[in-house]
Order: C-alpha cells, then structure tokens, then sequence
C-alpha cells in the first residue's frame, strides 16, 4: 500500500512531477474506482457540485469520451469546449481563454493541446486544477498511468518488467509519459524505432534504444505499439508503409521472442497492418480494451484526489 | 560649451588608453585629450573612483520595429532603451514593415531617428527586395540613402548566388553583408534547441548544423568573392570553429554573440514551470558545451562582436503557446551588465576586450565613426560602473517591450551614464556620483 495519503500538486501536468507513492496512490485509488463501473449503477456523487471543463484543442475521441465518462460516474457538472487548432484562430491568446473559462469558476480544466507545455502555460494563470490530457509532443500522464494500472493488473507488479515500447519515438507524448513513469517505477524501458523518428534525450530518462524490434522484443512481459501517423508514412522520415511494416510491424512470429506470458499494448487509435498486425490486435496476447476500461477508472481517481481526495459528506 | 572630465579612468583600447585622463568636450566633438588639460572655460566634472569612461557602445543588431510595428517598439523608445543601455549608437534590421528595402524606408529611418535624437541609428538595408530573396535589392540607393550594411535579418539568404552576388555587388560601397545564418529545411518548425532538453520538453528542435552549415556556406563564398561577410547572432559550437578556420585562412569574416547566447543554456526552459516564452529566440538557447566555446571565441579573440539581437515583442504576442509565440528577446538594457557580471567579473576578459566587443569591432564591422576616442571626433562617451549591483525590472524598461527573461536577476555592473554628441542623454541615479554629470544635461 502506499504510504503517501493526497498528491501534492494541485495541477496533473505530467508524470515528471510525480513520485512514485504518489504514482502508487493514484493506481490504488483507480482500483477502487474500477469497482464502481461493475455495479449496476455507476455513479456516486463524490464530485456533485464540482464543475470540470474539457477544453480540446486538439480532435480526441477516446480520451474526451474517457474523461466525460470519468467525470460523469462521479457526478461532476461538466462542460466541452472544443477548439479547433489553436485560441489563436480565433485573435485570442491561451492566457485570455484561460481567463474566460476562470471567470465561469471551475475547480478543474482537462485540457488537451498540439502545443507542448500549454498545460503548464494555463496553470500559471488559473486557480482551477489544470490536467493535462496531452499536449504536443511532450506528455499524456493519465494514458501512462492507465498502462500501468492495466500492467500491474495483468503481471501483479511494475518493478523489473522489461516493457518494448516500438514506434514513432519522436512524436510521442505516450512514449514520453510511460518511460518516465515506468523507469520511476523500476521497470526496464526498451525504447524501438527507426533513427529518424527517435528523440534526442532518451538516455537521460533512463531509456535504452534500439533500432531491431527483436532486439527490443527478447525477453519482453510487455509490449506497447504505438501509432505512426500516416504523414509520416512517406516522405523524409519513412520510405513506405511496406517498408515500415517489414522493419517494425508487430505479427505473432516476432512475438515468440518475447516472454510467454507477454501482454501487448496499444494507446489506440490503431493502424492495422502498420504497425501491428490484426492477428495480434486480436489475438490472446492482446490488453488493449481492458487499457480502455482501465482509462476511465485511472481519471476517475485523478478527478477525485486533485479535488482533495474528500468524499462528499453522505457518501 | 565646454566640458572638461576630469582624471577619469579611460578605457579605449583602439588609442592605446588605459589609466587616468582628461577629456575635454567641446560641443558636440572631442576638443582634447590628455593629462593636465587646462581647464580654461570648461565646466569641470570629477567621477568618482571606479568609474570607467569609454568610447560609446554601439549595438550593431536591433530591431527597432518602426515604420510598421509601432506596438512593439518605435524609434523613440528603442534608441531611448538604447542610451540606458549604455549604447551610443545601434545599427537597425530592416525587417520593418515596409521592409527596409528602399531610400524612402531608410530616410524615413533617418529622420525619425534625428526627431528622437538619443542614440544614434545606422540603418541596415535588406539584401533583397522585400527580403524574399530573389532579386537584389537597389543598394546602392540604400547606401547613399544611409544604410550602412545589408541583410535579410530574419531569414537567410537562401541562395548562394544571391550571396555571392550581394557580396560582389556591395563591396563597391565597401558594405558588409550580415548573415542570418540558417538553414530553413534543418530548421524545419522547430522551436527549440535539438538536444535533451528539447526532447524532454516535447519542443521541436533546431539542430546547430542548421547554423553552421549555413555559416560555412557564406564563409565559403566570402572566399570566392572577397567580400565581407558577418554572422549575425553566432549560437552553436559548430559556428564558432566554422570562423575560427575562415579567419585563420585569411577569409573576411566577422561575427557576433548575444548576451543571452553566452549566459543561459537551453536547461533554463525546464525551470520555474517550464515553457517561459521569452526564453523562446531564434537561434535558440543552445547546450553547455556550445556556451563554452562561445565563452572561449570571446576569450580568444575569435568572436569579434557582442550585440543584442534586441526583439521587442509585445506582451499579448508573447502570451500564445510556445510553438506559436514570436522568436526574440529584448536585450537592449541588460547586455552591458551581462557582460560584466558573467565575462567580467569572472575573468574571461578584461576590460580592454570588452570596449572591443561593444565598440571598436562594431564600429570597424559597419565602417561607421566611433569606437575610440579622437581630437576632432564625435564626442560619444559611456561611462561604465563595473561594481554597481544591478537589480533587472523589465517594468522599468525604456523599451515599449518587456519580453526578456532576466526580470529580477541581480547582476554586478552596470551603466552609469551615456553622452551622445557631447549631451548628456542619460544618467543612471542609482549609481554613486553619475549625478555630477546632471547640470551639463541640456
């Protein structure tokens, strides 16, 4: 059990800040979150009264419907904005939206933006607690801790779990917030791309690199794919989908390098046929719906104890 | 009128001068130098013990914004913040709107700088029309108009025929070309310097080749051509050796740092939450071991040149998300005690090197007067307080912009007073005895 009773920022901005029993306390509290999705009826009203704002600036299906989910089981007054591309599209500043939404007295934004650090611009001038629901390139905490909690789950441990994590390494927040959590944690991070989709610093989290996905998946208990963009797909940073998939593709056959009993993971959404193959996707190995389920149990237990970890009085 | 500065502490390196002497200022020339003037008619001024008279300092790369962003900066507030800086002169970008592209810009440039009549102005005129590249701009036009060197500041010429050209075409009016060194296509949408910070933060990085290969490219043609060539702001290692090995072959190459360039790292975008706009600049805070061979071109000489890159911005432009807010900080205010607190003060150079940096190369780079003191020259002088302890407010700035990441640092040296053409245009009352200097105000 861990030790640590509430979080001690007010803010969710990223993994970085977190210290590993504050890590555990949030995976305790989402497990207790979890049970509340098995009754018949799933709501308790721990957060009546509280308003949250999703503010996207950046299209999201799964995570937008995650938090809403989350927000709604635990009765929160909720609200949506989303913006497309920027505050700027409009001749409005990020601080300017930020003083819009802070006059309509919230106690919690979940936002999500293509520019990396805007969570943490916001939480400069906002009293509300910010979360950040991943923001440019740099960190996605809550899909992080959700792979844990659904790792944890599957292997009843996070310490000395090798975990391969293949795909466009630059681009991705995910990438980012799960080496940070895990290293923290005392997994071992293997980290598989090609060199053109590798971002300069992974070292300094502790991560190791390789550009063969067999390497990377020898001895595996986990392996996370994550999304090449399709963008990305031909041009400078990649020849050809083919030629991706030949390299990094994810099929069954590569997969008997890992351990037995290895899980595979997927932040979704998933390109079929790209980076992993449908008989994987679907196949035994496969966790990436319980990671879905797990989604809303994991921002369940965020909401609550960035508004104090108080139970409303009657509960 | 006459005005006699009395045993001072004169640092002007190009003469020669280091000790105590007698400067006697006859309008707006310098009438004398020298031990045991007589003070004849003269107004006596004494300064008091440590602090040091210089030739005025000249800022060779300021954006002034005027004509076209007048939110930002104008002339009058620009050359304002100039002389609190210390700076007697600055030489301006064109990257105004209208671009500085045409006699009609740089006169209207001219007149405005002599309304203001603070600092003097050099306008830089662009390279190409419009600064897009393509066609040469009429330079000789700007020259004679007052232009005093070319660029397309902002962006790189990215041509080399249109360098070699510019290169051939202006050394007929003996004008450098200043090289924004770049390369777009390394550069990219990046925003940040490309190193572990960088990618920690999820910040698009800028490679240092992206400068360097561009630097070697000019200097490269400097060679061909025989002109002069001039890197503007220098951010990476990779740079620094690029000219360190031009000028050991003899090629015409200068080159210039920023304050900010030698004292902060990318690690600063980490700090205090993180993501702090006006550390956002193009070329960006780069690594450790790029400010240390910055530190040792300024050391050894191979770094002929500090100047600002002074980028005002306004508050509501630097208020966006990283990835959007404008490049640039103001620097205008803070260079000179930079300078002293982190190359001063510890001992990479003496003060000799640093009226060198500040005046005598810039004045030598852009062909204009000044840089030392001369019978007969003008009569711009700054006076330096090397010990005073300076506390940054950028609410206190004479900039319209405020956009510089050195609010509150406390610094050690300073400016005590500045004097352009024989007046008196500014006079820091936080330092002991510049007060002397009042009555002579004008």
């Amino acid at each position: 059990m861990s030790t640590v009773t509430a979080l001690r920022s007010r803010h969710l901005l990223g993994i970085a800040d977190l210290d590993p029993g504050e890590i555990e306390l949030i995976l305790e509290t989402a497990l207790a979150m979890k049970e509340i999705g098995t009754r018949p009826i799933k709501k308790v009203p721990t957060l009546r009264g509280r308003t949250v704002i999703n503010l996207f600036f950046e299209s999201s299906t799964r995570t937008r419907m995650s938090f809403e989910l989350a927000e709604k089981r635990l009765s929160a007054d909720t609200l949506g904005m989303t913006i497309a591309g920027s505050s700027v599209a409009k001749g409005e500043t990020l601080v300017d939206t930020a003083r819009t939404l802070e006059a309509m007295a919230p106690d919690m934004i979940v936002i999500r933006h293509g520019a990396s650090g805007a969570p943490h611009q916001l939480a400069r001038s906002c009293r509300a607690s910010i979360i950040n629901a991943g923001d440019g390139m740099h960190e996605h905490p809550t899909q992080a801790l959700l792979d844990a909690l659904t790792m944890q789950e599957h292997k009843g441990r996070l310490r000395g779990l090798r975990v391969a994590i293949v795909g466009d390494l630059l681009h991705s927040r995910v990438l980012r917030s799960n080496a940070l959590l895990l290293t923290r944690m005392g997994a071992t991070v293997i980290a598989c791309g090609p060199p053109t989709l590798v971002p300069p610093g992974l070292d300094r989290l502790g991560v190791r690199t390789t550009t063969s996905i067999d390497a990377a998946l020898d001895g595996a208990d986990v392996v996370m794919m994550l999304r090449v963009q399709h963008e990305r797909m031909h041009g400078l940073f990649l020849p050809s989908v083919r030629e991706y998939f030949t390299l990094f593709g994810l099929t069954p056959a590569r997969l008997e390098r890992a351990a037995a009993d290895v899980i595979v993971m997927h932040p979704g959404p998933m390109n079929r046929g790209v980076e992993i193959d449908s008989a994987v996707a679907d196949g035994p190995w496969s966790v990436i719906l319980d990671q879905v389920a797990n989604g809303v149990a994991v921002r369940m237990a965020v909401l609550y104890l960035l508004a104090g970890g108080e139970a409303e009085e009657g509960t | 009128m006459k005005l006699l500065l009395k045993h001072v502490h004169l640092v002007d390196p190009a003469a020669s001068r280091n000790g105590e002497f007698d400067i006697l200022i006859e309008g707006d020339r310098i009438a004398g130098i020298g031990r045991g003037l007589p003070v004849g008619d003269a107004r006596v001024v004494e300064l008091p013990r440590g602090l040091i008279v210089t030739p005025g300092l000249i800022d060779m790369h300021v954006h002034l914004r005027e004509p076209g962003q007048e939110h930002k900066e104008t002339i009058a507030t620009g050359t304002a913040s100039a002389v609190a800086g210390g700076f007697t002169a600055v030489a301006c970008m064109p990257n105004t709107d209208p671009i500085n592209d045409s006699a009609s810009v740089t006169q209207f440039i001219v007149k405005r700088a002599t309304e203001a009549a603070l600092a003097r102005v050099y306008p830089i005129g662009a390279v190409s029309v419009g600064s897009k590249g393509e066609q040469l701009a009429e330079i000789g036009d700007l020259h004679a108009a007052g232009c005093v060197a070319i660029t397309d500041d902002g962006r790189p010429v990215s041509s080399a025929l249109l360098v070699r050209r510019a290169l051939e075409y202006a050394s007929m009016f003996d004008m450098p070309l200043i090289e924004h060194c770049e390369d777009p296509s390394l550069k990219g949408d990046g925003v940040a310097h490309e190193g572990p910070v960088g990618g920690s933060l999820g910040l698009r990085g800028i490679p240092g080749a992206a400068e360097s290969i561009m630097a070697e490219r000019d200097i490269s043609v400097a060679e061909m051509t025989g002109g002069h060539v001039h890197i503007a702001h220098m951010s990476a290692r990779q740079s620094v050796r690029a000219v360190q090995t031009g000028k050991s072959r003899g090629i015409k190459v200068t080159c210039e740092v920023t304050p900010h360039h030698f004292t902060l790292t990318d690690e600063a975008l980490a700090e205090r939450g993180g993501y702090d706009t006006n550390l956002k600049m193009n070329p960006p805070l780069r690594e450790p071991v790029d400010v240390a061979a910055i530190i040792e071109g300024l050391r050894d000489g191979s770094i002929d040149v500090i100047a600002t890159d002074h980028a005002p911005h306004h508050a509501d432009e630097k208020a966006l998300e990283f990835d959007r807010a404008p490049f640039g900080i103001v620097g205008l205010e803070t260079a000179v005690s930079l300078c002293f607190d982190r190359l001063v003060h510890r001992g990479v150079i003496g003060l000799p090197r640093l009226v060198e940096l500040l005046a005598v190369n810039p004045a030598r780079v852009l062909r204009v007067p000044g840089g030392t003191l001369v019978e007969g020259g003008p009569a711009d002088i700054t006076v330096l307080a090397p010990d005073a302890q300076v506390t940054v407010h950028t609410a206190s700035f004479r900039s319209r912009s405020k956009n510089s990441p050195f609010d509150g640092w406390t610094l050690r040296g300073g400016v005590a007073a500045t004097i352009v053409g024989g007046r008196v245009v500014y006079i820091n009352d936080a330092v002991t005895g510049a007060g002397a200097l009042r009555s002579t105000q004008r």
